[in-house]
């Protein structure tokens, strides 16, 4: 929901680094010993507290889906992944979501251009326009799609119940990720490279393709990731505009909740793996691009 | 440079006109006619809608469990920062970056995740805890749980680069003159993190104010035990007549409302503002 939602952190300074990078602007860096940042009794005792609350709360939950869905052992597993109503549900979630994140790739980037590159009057406005979708509840998304692209649409189309309403859930939820990881790259290059190749005599789109797109790569990768991520784990968005129609509009979260609800709870959780081990992916994955920027800058 | 000039303005105009249209049939006009719809009959009936108990029962619901959670994630948040940030340990960076994994789960996995542990009849813990009598699944525990679940790392991520950023010399100049942890953190670390954690706690507010999926499996959705706001919008949508309508609308509305205000207030009054990290 955040602005930085979708915005790759730099990495985890290690605490003796923090010192130094703080103090490498002005002062000299304070020679200090390991033990600084080793643990005191106290430090300890909240390490402990924070571990456990974290625990209760997130690992042994999500840990106890991942056993859930091995309760039946490999094969119910398959089963349950192979049955034809839960395969439908996953080849449209995925496919949808590809879709979405190939469309933000292009637009995401466009509108990340804009907001850096180009000044008109109204273009604060877009900057808070880009992140309403994420701030807003997705139950209440739903509701605002609805109301353009629903029954009494203005636009004189109706497709809610239909798959372009879940390609429409996906990609008003997904909008502010590949924006947000893009534009503070754009900001940070210089305008003399550009300039530079401008005066070699390279056209503008070569410009864009050889020296703009390469460092923006990186950006546009995590944030297409976040966006692939956001859209195949989308569930409130969707349940007053898709209909959930079996074999039509149901989607991977949709299955996983007709399941909770007919007690099967097995199967719930080996739909709800296949999401907990995409998003455990896209985790990694930004952490190993954020290492990989921080070190090659 | 004649026709560069010429051919930059034209693809500017171009990707100016597409962004901007792009924006406007996905969010700008989907979301006035929200606004329009809920206020199509004029303002009475909204006002009505605002009086009927099921509504402001949901609201006060919605608006203890968003407190709740965000005091949890305040406190847990704050203190995971100071030791992500300050110490050393094993695991460290596995932890920093399994913070971050609420944001990317399903809220449905979310759901399903407490529901096998803390579920009265099958969970791993629940069981016990009903004897103690502490209900948690379909009560309101469970929705705090939930909202503290999605919205845990939105304090975190704030709070995590602005400690690295201050360094620890004047946390040490305090030390080092005699002031304890406690007053270190009072005095030195809370005012430099202060805005952070201002924005991560209104940010954190919002999220949690707005989550409907994981609430939705863990909370039941009983109107007047365990219907939050989101869930009150899903359900008289989804029933017929003018009056439940309304109520939706309203409650869509309110809801709306408070995030996109939330939004302003994080986006005009962030002192990077413009530079997002």
């Amino acid at each position: 929901m955040t602005q930085r939602a979708g915005v790759v952190e730099p990495p985890l300074l290690e605490p003796d680094d923090t010192a130094g990078a703080a103090t490498s602007s002005g002062g000299r860096r304070l020679p200090r010993g390991r033990s600084a940042t080793s643990l005191t009794p106290t430090s300890g005792l909240g390490l402990g507290v924070a571990l456990l609350w974290f625990s209760l709360l997130v690992l042994i939950p999500l840990t106890a889906v991942l056993v859930q869905a091995s309760e039946g052992g490999w094969s119910a597993y398959w089963d349950a992944l192979r049955s034809p109503q839960t395969l439908a549900a996953l080849r449209l979630t995925v496919g949808q979501a590809i879709l979405v994140t190939a469309v933000n790739v292009f637009m995401g980037t466009a509108i990340a251009w804009v907001l850096v590159r180009d000044h008109f009057p109204g273009k604060q406005v877009l900057e808070v326009v880009i992140d309403i979708p994420l701030a807003l509840p997705t139950i209440v998304a739903g509701l605002v799609l609805l109301s353009l692209y629903g029954p009494s649409s203005p636009l004189g189309v109706n497709w809610a119940n239909t798959s372009v309403a879940v390609f429409l859930a996906f990609l008003f939820v997904t909008l502010p990720f590949i924006v947000r990881t893009v534009q503070p790259v754009l900001l940070e290059i210089e305008p003399e490279v550009e300039e530079a190749a401008a005066s070699l005599g390279a056209t503008q789109f070569t410009i864009f393709r050889r020296v703009i797109l390469p460092s923006l790569t990186p950006a546009i990768a995590s944030g297409a990731a976040l966006s692939f991520c956001r859209a195949i784990s989308e569930y409130g968005s969707l349940v007053l505009l898709s209909g959930n129609l079996p074999y039509s509009t149901e989607v991977a979260s949709v299955r996983i909740l007709s399941y909770i609800e007919g007690d099967k709870l097995t199967e719930a959780a080996a739909v709800a793996s296949i999401l907990l081990i995409v998003a455990l992916v896209v985790i990694v994955t930004l952490d190993v691009i954020s290492r990989r920027v921080a070190r090659y800058g | 440079m004649g026709d560069t000039a010429v051919s930059r303005t034209t693809t500017q105009w171009t990707l100016r006109v597409l962004v901007v249209g792009y924006l406007t049939l996905l969010v700008i006009w989907p979301v006035a006619l929200v606004a329009r719809e809920t206020f199509a009959h004029g303002l009475a009936p909204v006002l009505d809608a605002l009086r009927q108990p099921e509504v402001i029962f949901a609201f006060e619901l919605t608006l203890s469990a968003a407190f709740w959670a965000v005091v949890i994630n305040t406190i847990f948040g704050v203190g995971i920062s100071l030791l992500l940030v300050r110490y050393t340990f094993p695991g460290r960076r596995t932890l920093n970056a399994l913070v971050d994994l609420p944001l990317a789960v399903s809220p449905v996995v979310v759901g399903l995740a407490l529901v096998l542990v803390y579920s009265g009849r099958t969970g791993w813990l629940g069981g016990s805890l009903e004897q103690v009598g502490l209900k948690v699944i379909y009560a309101p525990p469970g929705i705090i749980l939930a909202t503290a679940f999605v919205s845990m790392p939105l304090v975190i991520r704030e709070v995590v680069p602005v400690l690295q950023e201050i360094g620890t010399e004047q946390e040490q100049a305090a030390s080092s003159l005699g002031a304890s942890g406690l007053q270190t953190f009072v005095r030195i670390t809370l005012p430099a993190i202060r805005w952070a954690l201002l924005y991560g706690v209104v940010l954190s507010l919002a999220r949690s104010l707005g989550e409907f999926g994981a609430v939705k499996i863990v909370s039941g959705g009983v109107a007047m035990r365990t219907q939050t706001a989101t869930l009150l919008v899903e359900e008289r949508y989804q029933q017929f007549g003018a009056v439940n309508s309304i109520i939706a609308y309203t409650a869509a509305f309110i809801l709306a409302l408070i995030a996109v205000l939330a939004l302003v207030v994080v986006t005009s009054f962030r002192p990077d503002k413009g530079t997002p990290r």
